[in-house]
């Protein structure tokens, strides 16, 4: 199994039945799995922000939902995180990519890297750092943790997770 | 009209129904007219009501009526395409284009100027959409809930205000009994 059909494999025994992206490189592999995945619906938005909105009504339809998003969106979606997510108490888990670390080779991508952890932390969101493909393995319990707190969740995955590019 | 108006207007034709309300007066309004566990109110985020209504459409089988503003489409325009090529069924989304940002003072939007948003809407590919007179929105939602299609209404109306107190409801109660609602 790749590592993309792995998450989504984890997804899916996690009840997570609604998916929304906004594609970046490192993230190719796990839409392609979100897209091909019978059991997910796979609602591609134009922006992060509209993403969760959609998670947001999905959530209160009875579908899970998770948003896949660069890392460089969080300067995109702050407002929603705290005026939609956080103040209405929301879950939503977010496997982010983690643009600018090491084996990057876009210098644009450093600058929202840097601050990254630091927004993540100043918004009181729970936040994993996968570096190695091992680090996986906590995804099941992260999602659990996740609609067991009613929270944003970040999953920020980085080149070196995705095998480097 | 004003959209005070409409809301009043419409307020029998969506009571029985999920309806996610635009931020600001709009949910003021609509809270004041006719509040039902039925209404998710929108309290802090500009421009996600179409979007949220649009998950909860696709994600459970009862009709849902998004009520947004023209400002508030504008500033997620991104909405419409999505909107077009996820067909939900039972999905209505109107928007109540006043020509202005009525919450914060009316400040004119391109809306009421050169923009057409039932243009837009038609070419991001959102295949039923119709553009009526303020009077005409309570039938043109009742026509479209009755035709169970996907439906964009764009509702022309005058901007003004009317006073209102604010809604002091907590966030996390208007969700759940929301959410109670859905499931019902
Ligand atoms: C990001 C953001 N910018 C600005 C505002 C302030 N704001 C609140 S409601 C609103 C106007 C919305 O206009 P419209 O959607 O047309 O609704 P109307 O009140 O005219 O019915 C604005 C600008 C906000 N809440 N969030
Ligand atoms: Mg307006």
């Amino acid at each position: 199994m790749s590592i993309s059909e792995q998450i989504v494999s984890d997804l899916v025994a996690n009840d997570i039945a609604f998916v929304t992206t906004v594609p970046c490189k490192q993230l190719g592999g796990v839409i392609d799995a979100v897209e091909a995945h019978p059991d997910i619906m796979h609602v591609p938005a134009n922006k992060e922000d509209e993403g969760m909105g959609l998670c947001a009504g999905a959530w209160m339809g009875g579908k899970r939902p998770m948003i896949v998003m660069q890392n460089t969106a969080i300067g995109v979606t702050i407002n929603t995180l705290v005026t939609l997510t956080q103040f209405y108490r929301m879950p939503l888990p977010m496997l982010i990519s983690y643009r600018g670390e090491l084996k990057e080779p876009v210098a644009c991508q450093a600058e929202m890297a840097v601050h990254t952890k630091a927004l993540l932390a100043q918004l009181n969101i729970p936040t994993y750092h996968f570096h190695k493909q091992a680090d996986a393995d906590e995804l099941d319990a992260i999602l659990k943790y996740t609609f067991m707190c009613n929270k944003p969740v970040a999953i920020l995955t980085d080149a070196t997770f995705w095998g480097g590019c | 009209m004003n959209r005070s108006a409409i809301l009043r207007d419409i307020a029998p034709v969506i009571r029985d129904h999920l309806v996610v309300c635009n931020i600001g007066l709009p949910s003021q309004e609509l809270h004041m007219i006719d509040d039902q566990p039925t209404n998710f109110y929108m309290l802090g985020t500009m421009g996600l009501a179409s979007s949220i209504g649009l998950g909860l459409a696709l994600s459970q089988p009862k009709q849902v009526i998004a009520i947004d503003g023209d400002g508030s489409v504008l500033t997620n325009l991104g909405t419409l395409p999505t909107i077009a090529n996820n067909v939900a069924d039972n999905y209505i989304l109107l928007i109540i284009d006043n020509g202005s940002y009525g919450s914060t003072g009316d400040q004119p939007t391109y809306a009421g100027k050169k923009t057409s948003l039932t243009a837009v809407a038609r070419a991001c590919g959102c295949e039923t959409v119709v553009e009526v007179a303020a009077k005409d929105t309570a039938q043109a939602l009742t026509d479209a809930l009755a035709s169970k299609r996907m439906t964009v209404i764009v509702a022309k109306c005058d901007s003004g205000n009317i006073k209102v107190p604010v809604i002091t409801k907590d966030p996390v109660v208007i969700r759940d009994r929301f959410m109670t609602a859905v499931r019902s």
